[in-house]
């Protein structure tokens, strides 16, 4: 069967996917993308201006289209559809046959028709590209204006504030958001906006635009009021776009919107509209969760038959929750209590700025719908509530009113909800799926997300799934699985608590106490981390040897032939010529490999267990310390040259980086620890791809914290701005214990920030404003850490007892002769197997013992 | 080939629950100090040589227990080695050997 999609919007895209996932069709499909790219994740479209590429917006998996033999033609737009034949026409002057046809064109921004809407810096906010252009605009401009106070407008004049222009909302209607909130919410919303320094102005009906006296436009409104602006950006709503299918005879609504049935086809039998672009009982759906339901629908359909056993597309639920510049809006049904006798309770405090309605059932038994500004913590709840007709509870307004101790009442626990609730819309997973994949092991959001797909494209409904699986858990005495493994019932967080209150310092004692057996390769690294982060112990006394991990039991990286390699600190990356000469020295002296590494420093590869000390007490002696390179430990702190050399440089990268890797080298935690600083927003360093990134500002340093490069790389996020030294380090100290305290074994702050409940805002409180109250225990268990540091390879060249443990045989000298090297390059590496095999081989003779 | 008991070193040379390699007629035995709860301290002996990376490094790993069975893990891909057999408990068909070995009058004996 032949299938041609037109269009690789989000929803077209969504379509292509379910269609390869059918198992029983096969066909043969061609996807036309107008755009120069595939397709691409617009509902995180702003995501664009803090950062994020095109890449990172990308739907689609890597070899996604080679992989299901998909023929995507990029930058090709549908022409002409001809129904007769079954053909359709590129704009590449191509004709294809089509037994199915699939219409995911999307929809268009409007543009009123306003005399000089043409001019040079005026937008629309749809594409990429769009973005792009306006990007190289903002950069040129110092007022930007949104016409269309709408869900959208208002993200764009984020966007514009973001790029630090003097920002403007310029709204017909009285009121911002018009059809998601009611007057009451709008005012508080509009407050709380212009508090962030965004103009907002509401009743104004832009008639023309002109060239400006001092900016580049001057609009005028048709109350004679003007106002000056270098970029508009339109935002008035969008247009479907049914031009094909127009011309083609099919049939479209009065307003536009390509006519659909129940299963998405259009009249034509064999042609479907999905997504933005149709037009199902009257209504268009903006928003991607009905889009992507279409998707499902109409795949489902062409791979069955016959047809009418296909799922079928019954409208959508069009509230919405989201964070505008930080102020949180909710809109849930019947907003405006349209329904016949509706009643509302509202809850306004203008002090907190917080507004809040519900609106009822005549009877008060039923939820219809609600509005939520300033605080939407209820947003789940409620609309669980609505959707699945849950009673309510005779005093319903207590679910909206704050609770007398000043803590909001929780409504309603998900043991209510249905197994059939939908609790991800975007992804349409139901609270009956999650519970299966808790079942069946996912008992971490993180692979929950990853096995069910919930929370992963709006995360609006994160923390209801949060909920259900920790519900789920209890439910299933599945506290179990975060058990470090069988020698502790406890997990990797409540054994740090345990040693900590409890003043635990050996593995005898934690076992005695609290576990049993002989400990494992899994609980002993985790007791001796956590000893480490607590009281910094020496890692290699008596006791706690036998706990390390392969590289800390050696202070060294092991390779792959049992050698090991060695990494000396290098800190912020700057090296004086005498230090470099050293290591050229001691790595000639000792036959050791050399590399540049990528975390700004140098590493010696090749040392048998027994040369370590000797080589590290000449490393001791010329002044260089431990890197901690083998360790789950802080490693390195990236930095630019900074303002010292640099002529964009705004801050002293270097010396922070170096204040910063003095203050935490030796920082044991549950993964290693990688920082940056740099000088200035052309970051050369690379913060934003460390777990501690920290960018110089003109008033001060930008924390970013959470980052991450490697197997799955993380951009971070920031935490705090423009602060002073002192204040760096007193969050980086909060942040570090307190990822520590709380982090799994082995998870790496990025993947800890991902399961962190409550997410960003939640790491701000606790860090920036102290939430728990914990600030000043935090930072008194970084002091001790800092205090107690002591070089480890130092400490153990100078004890003998340590020293005598590094012999490769305990009956013998000298070291494993079945390490063997060939030289490459003018360096030593490991011999193959293969090498070692050929008759003729002969290695490189392991450097001489020195004298 | 005959196999000959060897004396390798003091009990106290190895540090509790660590592994040692002792050289014994050119071949690499990795032996390990297991002290338990109860007091009592034994002695394992397996091939030092790690069959999965070809490396010699198995009397670097971390010991313990996995249910009922005293184990080394080893330091390069983690793979675990039952100290009284040497079998390897995630990849059957890659054991190692195991040695007879005791602790005489203080003093670390090995059967190779
Ligand atoms: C030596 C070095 C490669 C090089 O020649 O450049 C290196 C080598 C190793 N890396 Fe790395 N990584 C090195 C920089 C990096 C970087 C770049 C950086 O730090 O800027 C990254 C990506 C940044 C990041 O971590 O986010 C990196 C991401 C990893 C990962 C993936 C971590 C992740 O979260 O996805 C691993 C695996 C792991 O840790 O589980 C890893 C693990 C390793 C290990 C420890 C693998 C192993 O167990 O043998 C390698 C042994 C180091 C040795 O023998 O000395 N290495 N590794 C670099 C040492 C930097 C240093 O001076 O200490
Ligand atoms: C900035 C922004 C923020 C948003 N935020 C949210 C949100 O928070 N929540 C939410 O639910 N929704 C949001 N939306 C709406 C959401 O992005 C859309 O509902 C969704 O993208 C619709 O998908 P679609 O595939 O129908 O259309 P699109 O994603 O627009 O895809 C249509 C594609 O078809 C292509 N096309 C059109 N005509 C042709 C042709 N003749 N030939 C070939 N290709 C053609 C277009 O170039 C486009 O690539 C947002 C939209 C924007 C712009
Ligand atoms: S980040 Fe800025 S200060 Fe640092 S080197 Fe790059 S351009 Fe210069
Ligand atoms: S509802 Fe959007 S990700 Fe779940």
């Amino acid at each position: 069967m032949k299938i041609i999609v037109i269009g690789n919007g989000m929803v077209g895209h969504k379509f292509v996917e379910e269609l390869v996932a059918q198992q029983n069709v096969a066909a043969d499909v061609t996807v036309l993308c107008e755009e120069p790219r595939p397709a691409y994740d617009r509902v995180q479209l702003s995501a664009f201006f803090s950062g994020k590429t095109a890449d990172d917006l990308s739907l689609v998996t890597p070899g996604f289209f080679e992989q299901h033999s998909v023929d995507l033609k990029l930058g090709v737009g549908a022409k002409s559809i001809d129904r007769t034949l079954k053909t359709v026409t590129t704009t590449a002057g191509e004709t294809l046959g089509y037994d199915k046809l699939v219409i995911a064109t999307g929809s268009y921004p409007f543009v009123p028709p306003i005399p000089g809407k043409d001019r040079e810096g005026c937008f629309v906010y749809r594409t990429i590209e769009d973005l792009e252009a306006m990007t190289a605009c903002g950069a040129r401009s110092k007022v930007g204006v949104v016409i269309g106070g709408g869900l959208l407008g208002l993200e764009c004049a984020k966007a514009l504030r973001d790029m630090q222009l003097q920002t403007h909302v310029v709204e017909f209607a009285p009121r911002l958001m018009a059809v998601q909130i009611d007057d009451g919410g709008g005012r508080v919303l509009r407050s709380k906006i212009e508090q962030l320094g965004v103009t907002v102005h509401t009743q104004k009906n832009t008639v023309e635009i002109v060239a400006g006296d001092h900016c580049r436009h001057k609009m005028k409104f048709a109350d004679g009021a003007e106002l000056e602006t270098d970029m508009i950006v339109f935002s008035a709503g969008i247009r479907p776009r049914d031009e094909l299918a127009r011309a083609c005879g099919l049939g479209v609504g009065e307003r536009g919107g390509i006519i659909v049935d129940n299963h998405c086809r259009t009249l034509d039998d064999d042609i479907y509209a999905i997504g933005e672009c149709a037009l199902w009982s009257g209504r268009i759906f903006g928003l991607v969760a009905p889009g992507y339901e279409m998707a499902r629908v109409a795949a489902k359909t062409i791979a069955s038959s016959p047809s009418h056993d296909a799922p079928q597309f019954t409208g959508a639920d069009m509230s919405t929750k989201l964070k505008l510049m930080g102020v949180d809006v909710a809109s849930i049904g019947d907003a405006h209590a349209a329904t016949a006798g509706a009643r509302s309770y509202v809850f306004t405090d203008e002090r907190k700025q917080i507004y809040k309605k519900l609106v009822t059932s005549e009877d008060g038994s039923l939820l219809l719908g609600a509005v939520l500004v300033g605080d939407a913590t209820e947003y789940g709840q409620l609309l669980q509530m609505m959707l699945n007709h849950i009673a309510l509870p005779s005093s319903p307004e207590f679910l909206i009113l704050p609770a007398a101790d000043g803590q909001t009442r929780v409504g309603l626990g998900v043991d209510a909800l249905p197994g059939s609730a939908q609790i991800c819309s975007c992804n349409n997973v139901t609270k009956l799926q999650l519970c299966e994949a808790v079942g069946a092991g996912c008992t971490t959001l993180g692979a929950l997300k990853k096995t069910t797909q919930a929370a992963t494209s709006c995360g609006g409904c994160a923390p209801l799934v949060t909920q259900i699986l920790k519900a789920e858990m209890k439910r299933l005495g599945h506290s179990v699985n975060n058990h470090v493994c069988e020698h502790f019932a406890y997990s990797r967080q409540e054994l740090y608590h345990l040693v900590r209150v409890g003043r635990i310092e050996t593995f005898d004692a934690l076992l005695s106490k609290h576990g049993s057996g002989l400990g494992c390769d899994i609980c002993k690294p985790v007791a001796a981390s956590i000893f480490a982060s607590c009281w910094n112990d020496y890692v290699l006394t008596r006791d706690k040897a036998a706990l390390q991990d392969s590289n800390d039991y050696f202070l060294a990286n092991i390779q792959k032939n049992g050698t090991y390699s060695i990494v000396p600190r290098i800190a912020g990356g700057e090296i004086t010529p005498d230090k470099l000469i050293v290591l050229g020295q001691v790595a000639k002296k000792y036959g050791l490999y050399t590399k540049i590494t990528g975390g700004q420093r140098i590493d010696l590869f090749g040392a048998q267990a027994h040369q370590l000390p000797q080589i590290w007490s000449e490393l001791v002696d010329a002044g260089f310390e431990t890197g901690h390179a083998y360790g789950k430990a802080v490693r390195t702190v990236k930095s630019c040259v900074g303002s010292t050399w640099c002529r964009f440089g705004v801050q002293d990268s270097v010396s922070m980086s170096l204040t910063i890797e003095h203050r935490y080298k030796g920082l044991r935690a549950p993964h290693k620890l990688k920082f940056a600083v740099s000088g200035c927003t052309r970051e050369c360093a690379e913060a934003q791809s460390k777990d501690v990134g920290v960018i110089a500002t003109e008033k001060g340093w930008n924390l970013y914290v959470c980052g991450n490069g490697g197997m799955k790389p993380r951009h971070a996020e920031l935490l705090a701005g423009d602060l002073d030294d002192a204040t760096l380090l007193q969050y980086i100290d909060r942040f570090l214990m307190f990822y520590i305290r709380t982090a799994d074994r082995l998870q790496r702050t990025s993947v800890w920030r991902d399961n962190l409940e409550g997410g960003l805002d939640y790491l701000k409180d606790v860090i920036v404003h102290d939430s728990l109250g914990l600030g000043a225990e935090l930072e008194a268990e970084m002091a001790q850490v800092v205090d107690s540091y002591v070089c480890e390879w130092k400490r153990t060249v100078e004890d003998p007892e340590a020293v005598k443990r590094f012999r490769t045989f305990i009956n013998a000298d000298g070291g494993d002769d079945n390490v063997v090297f060939v030289e490459e390059r003018g360096q030593i590496r490991p011999a193959t197997a293969a090498e070692r095999e050929r008759p003729e081989f002969k290695g490189v003779a392991v450097v001489a013992e020195p004298a | 080939m005959s196999t000959l008991w060897h004396d390798v070193c003091g009990v106290d040379e190895i540090w509790p629950n660590t592994g040692v390699c002792a050289r014994i007629d050119n071949r690499q035995i990795a032996i390990f100090r297991i002290d338990r709860a109860d007091g009592a301290t034994e002695i394992f002996a397996i091939d030092n040589h790690d069959p999965h990376s070809g490396a010699n490094v198995l009397s670097r790993g971390i010991v313990g227990n996995l249910g009922a069975r005293t184990v080394v893990a080893s330091p390069i891909y983690k793979q675990h080695f039952d100290l009284a057999t040497g079998d390897c408990l995630e990849e059957p068909s890659l054991p190692v050997r195991s040695y007879a070995a005791e602790i005489n009058d203080g003093r670390v004996r090995v059967c190779v």
